[in-house]
Protein backbone atom coordinates (compact mmCIF):
# COMPACT_ATOMS: atom_id res chain seq x y z
CA UNK A 1 0.00 0.00 0.00
CA UNK A 2 1.29 3.41 -0.34
CA UNK A 3 1.54 4.98 3.06
CA UNK A 4 2.15 2.81 6.07
CA UNK A 5 -0.41 4.08 7.96
CA UNK A 6 -3.20 4.39 5.96
CA UNK A 7 -6.72 2.43 6.02
CA UNK A 8 -8.26 0.48 2.99
CA UNK A 9 -10.94 3.25 3.00
CA UNK A 10 -8.36 6.10 2.56
CA UNK A 11 -5.92 4.11 0.15
CA UNK A 12 -9.12 3.61 -2.10
CA UNK A 13 -9.89 7.51 -1.19
CA UNK A 14 -6.06 8.59 -1.93
CA UNK A 15 -6.45 6.86 -5.46
CA UNK A 16 -9.83 7.85 -6.77
CA UNK A 17 -8.90 11.96 -5.90
CA UNK A 18 -7.13 13.61 -8.62
CA UNK A 19 -4.29 15.94 -8.50
CA UNK A 20 -6.04 19.55 -8.68
CA UNK A 21 -4.95 22.61 -9.51
CA UNK A 22 -7.36 25.57 -8.85
CA UNK A 23 -8.74 28.42 -7.17
CA UNK A 24 -9.44 28.39 -3.38
CA UNK A 25 -12.28 30.62 -2.54
CA UNK A 26 -12.32 33.33 -0.29
CA UNK A 27 -12.33 32.82 3.51
CA UNK A 28 -11.88 28.82 3.00
CA UNK A 29 -10.18 26.92 5.81
CA UNK A 30 -7.49 24.35 5.11
CA UNK A 31 -6.97 21.61 7.28
CA UNK A 32 -3.65 19.65 7.16
CA UNK A 33 -4.39 15.63 7.91
CA UNK A 34 -5.02 15.50 11.32
CA UNK A 35 -7.86 18.82 11.13
CA UNK A 36 -6.03 21.26 12.65
CA UNK A 37 -6.48 24.40 10.61
CA UNK A 38 -3.48 25.48 8.82
CA UNK A 39 -4.45 28.59 7.28
CA UNK A 40 -7.68 30.79 6.01
CA UNK A 41 -7.77 31.68 2.25
CA UNK A 42 -7.40 35.37 1.96
CA UNK A 43 -9.39 37.61 0.16
CA UNK A 44 -9.99 37.41 -3.72
CA UNK A 45 -9.27 33.40 -2.89
CA UNK A 46 -5.92 31.57 -3.90
CA UNK A 47 -4.53 29.72 -6.82
CA UNK A 48 -3.45 26.41 -5.73
CA UNK A 49 -2.88 22.76 -5.47
CA UNK A 50 -5.59 21.18 -3.76
CA UNK A 51 -4.71 18.73 -0.40
CA UNK A 52 -7.23 16.02 -0.72
CA UNK A 53 -10.29 15.78 -2.48
CA UNK A 54 -12.48 18.02 0.35
CA UNK A 55 -10.01 21.37 -1.38
CA UNK A 56 -10.79 20.15 -4.58
CA UNK A 57 -14.55 20.35 -4.34
CA UNK A 58 -14.42 23.68 -2.98
CA UNK A 59 -12.69 24.98 -5.58
CA UNK A 60 -15.58 23.93 -8.17
CA UNK A 61 -15.79 24.71 -10.99
CA UNK A 62 -12.36 27.01 -11.38
CA UNK A 63 -10.09 24.06 -11.06
CA UNK A 64 -8.44 21.71 -13.24
CA UNK A 65 -7.83 18.04 -13.20
CA UNK A 66 -3.38 18.26 -13.88
CA UNK A 67 -2.83 14.44 -14.22
CA UNK A 68 -6.11 13.57 -16.27
CA UNK A 69 -4.66 16.50 -18.83
CA UNK A 70 -1.52 15.54 -18.32
CA UNK A 71 -2.24 11.90 -19.12
CA UNK A 72 -5.20 12.79 -21.97
CA UNK A 73 -3.17 15.05 -24.08
CA UNK A 74 -0.02 12.98 -23.86
CA UNK A 75 -2.28 10.11 -24.96
CA UNK A 76 -3.29 12.19 -27.69
CA UNK A 77 -0.07 13.38 -28.28
CA UNK A 78 1.30 9.91 -28.80
CA UNK A 79 -1.59 8.73 -30.77
CA UNK A 80 -0.96 11.74 -33.58
CA UNK A 81 2.90 10.95 -33.36
CA UNK A 82 2.01 7.14 -34.00
CA UNK A 83 -0.36 8.08 -37.03
CA UNK A 84 1.68 10.77 -38.74
CA UNK A 85 4.93 8.26 -38.74
CA UNK A 86 2.58 5.90 -40.68
CA UNK A 87 1.03 8.51 -43.01
CA UNK A 88 4.93 9.87 -43.24
CA UNK A 89 6.30 6.24 -44.37
CA UNK A 90 3.46 5.38 -46.00
CA UNK A 91 4.34 3.87 -49.54
CA UNK A 92 2.98 1.89 -52.01
CA UNK A 93 4.92 -1.14 -51.07
CA UNK A 94 4.93 -3.97 -49.34
CA UNK A 95 4.07 -2.06 -45.64
CA UNK A 96 5.61 -3.95 -42.72
CA UNK A 97 5.82 -4.52 -38.63
CA UNK A 98 3.94 -1.10 -37.11
CA UNK A 99 2.75 0.28 -40.18
CA UNK A 100 1.00 -2.88 -40.88
CA UNK A 101 -0.92 -2.83 -37.92
CA UNK A 102 -1.29 0.74 -37.84
CA UNK A 103 -3.14 0.20 -40.95
CA UNK A 104 -4.88 -2.54 -40.35
CA UNK A 105 -6.27 -0.36 -37.30
CA UNK A 106 -7.19 2.69 -40.04
CA UNK A 107 -8.96 -0.28 -42.45
CA UNK A 108 -10.81 -1.14 -39.59
CA UNK A 109 -12.14 2.01 -38.62
CA UNK A 110 -13.14 2.73 -42.32
CA UNK A 111 -15.07 -0.31 -42.81
CA UNK A 112 -16.53 0.69 -39.73
CA UNK A 113 -17.48 4.05 -40.83
CA UNK A 114 -18.25 2.74 -44.35
CA UNK A 115 -20.52 0.52 -42.80
CA UNK A 116 -22.93 2.99 -40.70
CA UNK A 117 -22.21 6.31 -42.24
CA UNK A 118 -23.49 6.41 -45.90
CA UNK A 119 -23.37 10.29 -46.16
CA UNK A 120 -19.93 12.63 -47.46
CA UNK A 121 -18.23 13.53 -44.84
CA UNK A 122 -14.52 14.14 -44.64
CA UNK A 123 -14.80 14.41 -40.72
CA UNK A 124 -16.30 11.57 -39.73
CA UNK A 125 -13.46 8.90 -40.26
CA UNK A 126 -10.59 10.81 -39.11
CA UNK A 127 -13.25 11.62 -35.90
CA UNK A 128 -13.57 8.36 -35.19
CA UNK A 129 -9.98 6.91 -35.54
CA UNK A 130 -8.81 9.45 -33.34
CA UNK A 131 -12.05 8.71 -30.81
CA UNK A 132 -10.93 4.85 -31.39
CA UNK A 133 -7.48 4.74 -30.62
CA UNK A 134 -7.12 7.91 -28.20
CA UNK A 135 -9.82 6.40 -25.89
CA UNK A 136 -8.63 2.73 -26.21
CA UNK A 137 -4.75 4.39 -25.06
CA UNK A 138 -6.43 5.87 -22.38
CA UNK A 139 -8.29 2.81 -21.20
CA UNK A 140 -5.34 1.00 -21.50
CA UNK A 141 -3.49 3.07 -18.49
CA UNK A 142 -5.95 0.74 -16.36
CA UNK A 143 -3.74 -2.08 -17.67
CA UNK A 144 -0.70 -0.44 -15.95
CA UNK A 145 -0.50 -1.72 -11.79
CA UNK A 146 -2.49 0.65 -9.99
CA UNK A 147 0.37 1.69 -7.41
CA UNK A 148 2.92 1.97 -9.86
CA UNK A 149 2.51 5.51 -10.73
CA UNK A 150 0.86 7.40 -8.04
CA UNK A 151 3.60 6.24 -5.32
CA UNK A 152 6.32 6.65 -7.61
CA UNK A 153 5.32 10.08 -8.26
CA UNK A 154 3.95 10.09 -4.02
CA UNK A 155 7.60 9.65 -3.23
CA UNK A 156 8.75 12.58 -5.65
CA UNK A 157 6.71 14.69 -3.65
CA UNK A 158 3.24 14.76 -5.79
CA UNK A 159 0.71 13.66 -3.11
CA UNK A 160 -2.54 12.59 -5.88
CA UNK A 161 -2.40 11.13 -8.88
CA UNK A 162 -4.74 9.42 -11.19
CA UNK A 163 -3.55 8.02 -14.57
CA UNK A 164 -6.57 6.71 -16.17
CA UNK A 165 -7.78 9.71 -17.57
CA UNK A 166 -11.26 8.17 -18.83
CA UNK A 167 -12.04 7.32 -15.22
CA UNK A 168 -12.51 11.18 -14.72
CA UNK A 169 -15.95 12.37 -15.82
CA UNK A 170 -14.73 15.72 -17.19
CA UNK A 171 -12.33 13.79 -19.40
CA UNK A 172 -15.25 11.76 -20.54
CA UNK A 173 -17.88 14.12 -20.90
CA UNK A 174 -15.54 16.58 -22.78
CA UNK A 175 -15.09 13.90 -25.48
CA UNK A 176 -19.21 13.59 -25.85
CA UNK A 177 -19.91 16.96 -25.65
CA UNK A 178 -17.37 17.72 -28.66
CA UNK A 179 -19.63 15.14 -30.23
CA UNK A 180 -22.69 16.85 -29.32
CA UNK A 181 -21.23 19.96 -30.95
CA UNK A 182 -20.86 18.34 -34.20
CA UNK A 183 -24.16 16.57 -33.81
CA UNK A 184 -25.51 19.89 -33.50
CA UNK A 185 -23.25 21.75 -36.12
CA UNK A 186 -24.09 19.25 -38.52
CA UNK A 187 -27.92 18.80 -38.18
CA UNK A 188 -27.77 22.51 -38.69
CA UNK A 189 -25.70 22.95 -41.36
CA UNK A 190 -27.57 19.85 -43.29
CA UNK A 191 -31.09 20.30 -42.48
CA UNK A 192 -30.85 23.98 -41.87
CA UNK A 193 -34.92 24.76 -40.79
CA UNK A 194 -35.87 21.24 -41.12
CA UNK A 195 -34.05 20.46 -37.75
CA UNK A 196 -36.20 22.62 -36.46
CA UNK A 197 -39.00 21.22 -37.63
CA UNK A 198 -37.58 17.45 -36.40
CA UNK A 199 -37.43 18.53 -32.56
CA UNK A 200 -40.54 20.13 -32.70
CA UNK A 201 -42.78 17.96 -34.33
CA UNK A 202 -41.43 14.83 -33.74
CA UNK A 203 -43.10 12.23 -32.65
CA UNK A 204 -46.48 13.80 -32.74
CA UNK A 205 -46.92 15.48 -35.78
CA UNK A 206 -49.52 18.35 -34.55
CA UNK A 207 -48.71 21.89 -33.69
CA UNK A 208 -50.50 21.28 -30.09
CA UNK A 209 -48.37 19.14 -29.62
CA UNK A 210 -44.83 20.71 -30.02
CA UNK A 211 -44.33 21.56 -26.58
CA UNK A 212 -44.04 17.74 -26.03
CA UNK A 213 -42.45 17.41 -28.61
CA UNK A 214 -39.33 19.48 -27.57
CA UNK A 215 -39.17 18.43 -24.78
CA UNK A 216 -38.64 14.84 -25.59
CA UNK A 217 -36.89 15.23 -28.53
CA UNK A 218 -34.21 17.52 -26.60
CA UNK A 219 -34.24 14.96 -23.82
CA UNK A 220 -33.55 12.62 -26.44
CA UNK A 221 -30.46 15.01 -27.91
CA UNK A 222 -28.90 15.32 -24.43
CA UNK A 223 -29.62 11.46 -24.01
CA UNK A 224 -26.91 11.07 -26.47
CA UNK A 225 -23.68 12.48 -25.16
CA UNK A 226 -25.01 11.41 -21.38
CA UNK A 227 -25.07 8.06 -22.66
CA UNK A 228 -21.36 8.04 -24.01
CA UNK A 229 -19.77 9.81 -21.33
CA UNK A 230 -21.58 8.03 -18.29
CA UNK A 231 -21.01 4.23 -20.26
CA UNK A 232 -17.05 4.80 -20.44
CA UNK A 233 -16.70 6.82 -17.49
CA UNK A 234 -18.93 4.03 -15.42
CA UNK A 235 -17.12 1.17 -16.98
CA UNK A 236 -13.94 2.65 -16.62
CA UNK A 237 -14.69 3.54 -13.15
CA UNK A 238 -15.39 0.36 -11.65
CA UNK A 239 -12.84 -0.98 -13.82
CA UNK A 240 -10.45 0.67 -11.94
CA UNK A 241 -12.33 0.44 -8.95
CA UNK A 242 -11.65 -3.24 -8.92
CA UNK A 243 -8.23 -3.12 -9.72
CA UNK A 244 -7.94 -0.94 -6.50
CA UNK A 245 -9.77 -3.50 -4.36
CA UNK A 246 -7.74 -6.26 -5.33
CA UNK A 247 -4.49 -4.06 -4.66
CA UNK A 248 -5.88 -3.39 -1.35
CA UNK A 249 -6.27 -6.97 -1.02
CA UNK A 250 -2.83 -7.58 -1.32
CA UNK A 251 -1.99 -5.53 1.84
CA UNK A 252 -4.74 -7.79 3.79
CA UNK A 253 -1.78 -10.49 5.00
CA UNK A 254 0.45 -12.57 3.11
CA UNK A 255 -2.17 -15.53 2.80
CA UNK A 256 -4.15 -12.88 0.54
CA UNK A 257 -0.97 -12.66 -2.10
CA UNK A 258 -1.62 -15.68 -4.30
CA UNK A 259 -5.25 -15.08 -4.44
CA UNK A 260 -4.87 -11.68 -5.25
CA UNK A 261 -2.33 -12.22 -8.20
CA UNK A 262 -4.56 -14.62 -9.40
CA UNK A 263 -7.98 -12.12 -9.35
CA UNK A 264 -5.43 -9.23 -10.87
CA UNK A 265 -4.26 -11.44 -13.73
CA UNK A 266 -7.56 -12.59 -14.52
CA UNK A 267 -9.35 -9.08 -14.14
CA UNK A 268 -6.14 -7.71 -16.35
CA UNK A 269 -7.04 -10.37 -19.11
CA UNK A 270 -10.77 -9.49 -18.89
CA UNK A 271 -10.28 -5.79 -18.55
CA UNK A 272 -8.21 -6.01 -21.94
CA UNK A 273 -11.85 -6.57 -23.88
CA UNK A 274 -13.65 -4.36 -21.44
CA UNK A 275 -11.33 -1.52 -22.68
CA UNK A 276 -11.54 -2.37 -26.57
CA UNK A 277 -15.27 -2.63 -26.39
CA UNK A 278 -15.60 0.34 -24.80
CA UNK A 279 -13.43 2.15 -27.27
CA UNK A 280 -14.96 1.00 -29.79
CA UNK A 281 -18.73 1.63 -28.32
CA UNK A 282 -17.52 5.29 -28.39
CA UNK A 283 -16.19 5.21 -31.65
CA UNK A 284 -19.78 3.28 -33.37
CA UNK A 285 -22.13 5.57 -31.33
CA UNK A 286 -20.71 8.46 -32.54
CA UNK A 287 -21.11 7.20 -36.04
CA UNK A 288 -24.46 6.47 -35.71
CA UNK A 289 -25.57 9.98 -33.97
CA UNK A 290 -23.36 12.19 -36.90
CA UNK A 291 -25.00 9.58 -39.40
CA UNK A 292 -28.46 10.54 -37.86
CA UNK A 293 -27.28 14.22 -38.00
CA UNK A 294 -26.79 13.47 -41.42
CA UNK A 295 -30.30 12.06 -42.13
CA UNK A 296 -33.18 14.19 -43.84
CA UNK A 297 -36.60 12.91 -43.28
CA UNK B 1 -15.27 13.27 -8.88
CA UNK B 2 -16.29 17.23 -9.57
CA UNK B 3 -17.22 18.70 -13.08
CA UNK B 4 -14.75 21.83 -13.53
CA UNK B 5 -12.42 23.42 -15.75
CA UNK B 6 -11.18 20.10 -16.87
CA UNK B 7 -13.99 19.35 -19.37
CA UNK B 8 -13.44 22.48 -21.16
CA UNK B 9 -9.55 21.31 -21.50
CA UNK B 10 -10.59 17.82 -22.52
CA UNK B 11 -13.04 19.45 -25.31
CA UNK B 12 -10.33 21.77 -26.71
CA UNK B 13 -8.00 19.03 -26.58
CA UNK B 14 -10.60 16.35 -28.49
CA UNK B 15 -10.98 19.16 -31.27
CA UNK B 16 -7.38 19.66 -31.70
CA UNK B 17 -6.81 16.12 -31.89
CA UNK B 18 -9.51 15.30 -34.44
CA UNK B 19 -8.56 18.44 -36.28
CA UNK B 20 -4.72 17.14 -36.54
CA UNK B 21 -5.90 13.48 -37.64
CA UNK B 22 -8.47 15.50 -40.06
CA UNK B 23 -5.47 17.41 -41.97
CA UNK B 24 -2.22 15.34 -41.66
CA UNK B 25 -2.77 11.57 -40.42
CA UNK B 26 -6.26 10.21 -42.38
CA UNK B 27 -5.74 11.85 -46.18
CA UNK B 28 -2.31 10.50 -46.48
CA UNK B 29 -2.52 6.78 -44.80
CA UNK B 30 -6.27 7.02 -47.15
CA UNK B 31 -4.12 8.11 -49.99
CA UNK B 32 -0.93 5.69 -49.75
CA UNK B 33 -3.39 2.56 -49.17
CA UNK B 34 -5.55 3.74 -51.87
CA UNK B 35 -2.92 3.66 -54.26
CA UNK B 36 -1.65 0.65 -53.14
CA UNK B 37 -4.86 -1.32 -53.85
CA UNK B 38 -4.82 0.28 -56.93
CA UNK B 39 -1.35 -1.38 -57.65
CA UNK B 40 -2.15 -4.45 -56.47
CA UNK B 41 -5.35 -5.28 -58.60
CA UNK B 42 -3.38 -3.52 -61.09
CA UNK B 43 -0.56 -6.12 -60.69
CA UNK B 44 -3.48 -9.23 -60.57
CA UNK B 45 -4.93 -7.64 -63.32
CA UNK B 46 -1.19 -7.95 -65.14
CA UNK B 47 -0.87 -11.17 -64.00
CA UNK B 48 -3.62 -12.66 -64.98
CA UNK B 49 -3.34 -11.45 -68.30
CA UNK B 50 0.07 -12.68 -68.63
CA UNK B 51 -1.32 -16.16 -67.70
CA UNK B 52 -3.96 -16.35 -70.12
CA UNK B 53 -1.03 -14.80 -72.99
CA UNK B 54 1.17 -17.39 -71.76
CA UNK B 55 -1.71 -19.93 -72.35
CA UNK B 56 -2.53 -18.63 -76.16
CA UNK B 57 1.19 -18.36 -76.91
CA UNK B 58 1.39 -21.95 -75.62
CA UNK B 59 -1.48 -23.07 -77.96
CA UNK B 60 0.13 -20.94 -80.67
CA UNK B 61 3.26 -22.89 -80.19
CA UNK B 62 1.37 -26.07 -80.15
CA UNK B 63 -0.36 -25.22 -83.41
CA UNK B 64 2.90 -24.26 -85.08
CA UNK B 65 4.33 -27.52 -83.98
CA UNK B 66 1.74 -29.42 -85.66
CA UNK B 67 1.81 -27.81 -89.09
CA UNK B 68 5.59 -27.57 -88.91
CA UNK B 69 5.41 -31.83 -88.54
CA UNK B 70 2.99 -31.47 -90.84
CA UNK B 71 4.75 -29.93 -93.25
CA UNK B 72 8.17 -31.53 -92.87
CA UNK B 73 5.86 -35.10 -93.72
CA UNK B 74 4.65 -33.15 -96.76
CA UNK B 75 8.27 -32.50 -98.17
CA UNK B 76 9.66 -35.47 -97.18
CA UNK B 77 7.54 -37.27 -98.98
CA UNK B 78 7.39 -35.02 -101.91
CA UNK B 79 11.23 -36.17 -101.95
CA UNK B 80 10.38 -39.17 -101.69
CA UNK B 81 8.13 -39.29 -104.58
CA UNK B 82 10.71 -36.89 -106.65
CA UNK B 83 13.64 -39.12 -106.07
CA UNK B 84 11.48 -42.32 -107.33
CA UNK B 85 10.53 -40.29 -110.42
CA UNK B 86 13.90 -38.92 -110.99
CA UNK B 87 15.32 -42.72 -110.71
CA UNK B 88 12.18 -43.68 -113.32
CA UNK B 89 13.14 -40.79 -115.93
CA UNK B 90 16.79 -41.94 -115.58
CA UNK B 91 15.52 -45.59 -116.11
CA UNK B 92 13.98 -44.91 -118.88
CA UNK B 93 16.84 -41.97 -120.30
CA UNK B 94 19.23 -45.02 -119.43
CA UNK B 95 16.96 -47.35 -121.66
CA UNK B 96 16.45 -44.94 -124.37
CA UNK B 97 20.10 -44.32 -124.52
CA UNK B 98 21.46 -47.75 -124.76
CA UNK B 99 19.02 -48.35 -126.87
CA UNK B 100 19.77 -45.64 -129.08
CA UNK B 101 23.99 -46.93 -129.09
CA UNK B 102 22.44 -50.59 -129.78
CA UNK B 103 21.00 -49.09 -132.56
CA UNK B 104 23.77 -47.26 -133.74
CA UNK B 105 26.21 -49.58 -133.22
CA UNK B 106 24.43 -52.27 -135.10
CA UNK B 107 24.10 -49.73 -138.03
CA UNK B 108 28.06 -49.17 -137.99
CA UNK B 109 28.66 -52.72 -138.14
CA UNK B 110 25.85 -53.30 -141.01
CA UNK B 111 27.88 -50.44 -142.75
CA UNK B 112 31.42 -51.76 -141.54
CA UNK B 113 30.07 -55.28 -143.19
CA UNK B 114 28.79 -53.63 -146.41
CA UNK B 115 31.95 -51.89 -146.22
CA UNK B 116 33.98 -55.00 -146.53
CA UNK B 117 31.99 -57.06 -148.34
CA UNK B 118 32.08 -54.16 -150.83
CA UNK B 119 35.58 -54.45 -150.74
CA UNK B 120 36.12 -58.18 -150.74
CA UNK B 121 33.81 -57.87 -153.89
CA UNK B 122 36.25 -55.90 -155.33
CA UNK B 123 39.18 -57.78 -154.70
CA UNK B 124 37.40 -61.23 -155.93
CA UNK B 125 36.74 -59.44 -159.07
CA UNK B 126 40.07 -58.72 -159.47
CA UNK B 127 41.02 -61.74 -158.18
CA UNK B 128 38.95 -63.42 -160.23
CA UNK B 129 40.48 -61.49 -163.31
CA UNK B 130 43.81 -62.43 -162.14
CA UNK B 131 42.69 -66.30 -161.52
CA UNK B 132 40.69 -65.77 -165.43
CA UNK B 133 44.34 -64.58 -166.95
CA UNK B 134 46.33 -67.13 -165.24
CA UNK B 135 43.62 -69.77 -166.58
CA UNK B 136 43.19 -68.12 -169.95
CA UNK B 137 46.72 -67.31 -170.36
CA UNK B 138 46.11 -63.63 -171.47
CA UNK B 139 45.15 -60.43 -170.72
CA UNK B 140 42.17 -59.62 -170.38
CA UNK B 141 41.12 -56.13 -171.28
CA UNK B 142 39.40 -54.56 -168.37
CA UNK B 143 37.72 -52.45 -170.23
CA UNK B 144 36.58 -55.01 -172.43
CA UNK B 145 35.72 -57.27 -170.13
CA UNK B 146 34.38 -55.03 -167.64
CA UNK B 147 30.73 -55.77 -167.19
CA UNK B 148 31.51 -59.44 -167.22
CA UNK B 149 33.54 -58.78 -164.08
CA UNK B 150 31.23 -56.73 -162.26
CA UNK B 151 28.63 -59.65 -163.11
CA UNK B 152 30.82 -61.94 -161.57
CA UNK B 153 31.53 -59.61 -158.67
CA UNK B 154 27.99 -58.65 -158.06
CA UNK B 155 27.30 -62.73 -157.87
CA UNK B 156 29.73 -63.21 -154.90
Amino acid sequence: MAGENRTVSEYIVHHLTNLTYGKLPEGYERLDYDGNLVSVVPEGGVWTMAHGGAEASAMGFTAIHVDSMIWSIGLGIIFCWMFRRVAKRAETGVPSGFINAMEMIVEFVDNTVRDTFHGRNPLIAPLSLTIFVWVFLMNLMDLVPVDLVPYTLEVLGVSYHKIVPSTDPNITFGMSIGVLVLILYYSIKVKGFGFAKELALNPFNHWMFIPVNLFMEIVGLLAKPFSLALRLFGNMYAGEMIFILIAALYGAGVAWMAPAGLLQIGWAIFHILVITLQAFIFMVLTIVYLSMAHEDH
Amino acid sequence: MNINLTLIGQMIAFFGFVWFCMKYVWPPIMAAMAEREQKISDGLAAAERASHDLELAQEKAIERLKEAKHEAASIVESANKRANQIIEEAKVAAQTEAERVKTSARAEIEQETNRAREALRGQVATLSLVGAEKVLGATIDRDAHSELVDKLAAEL
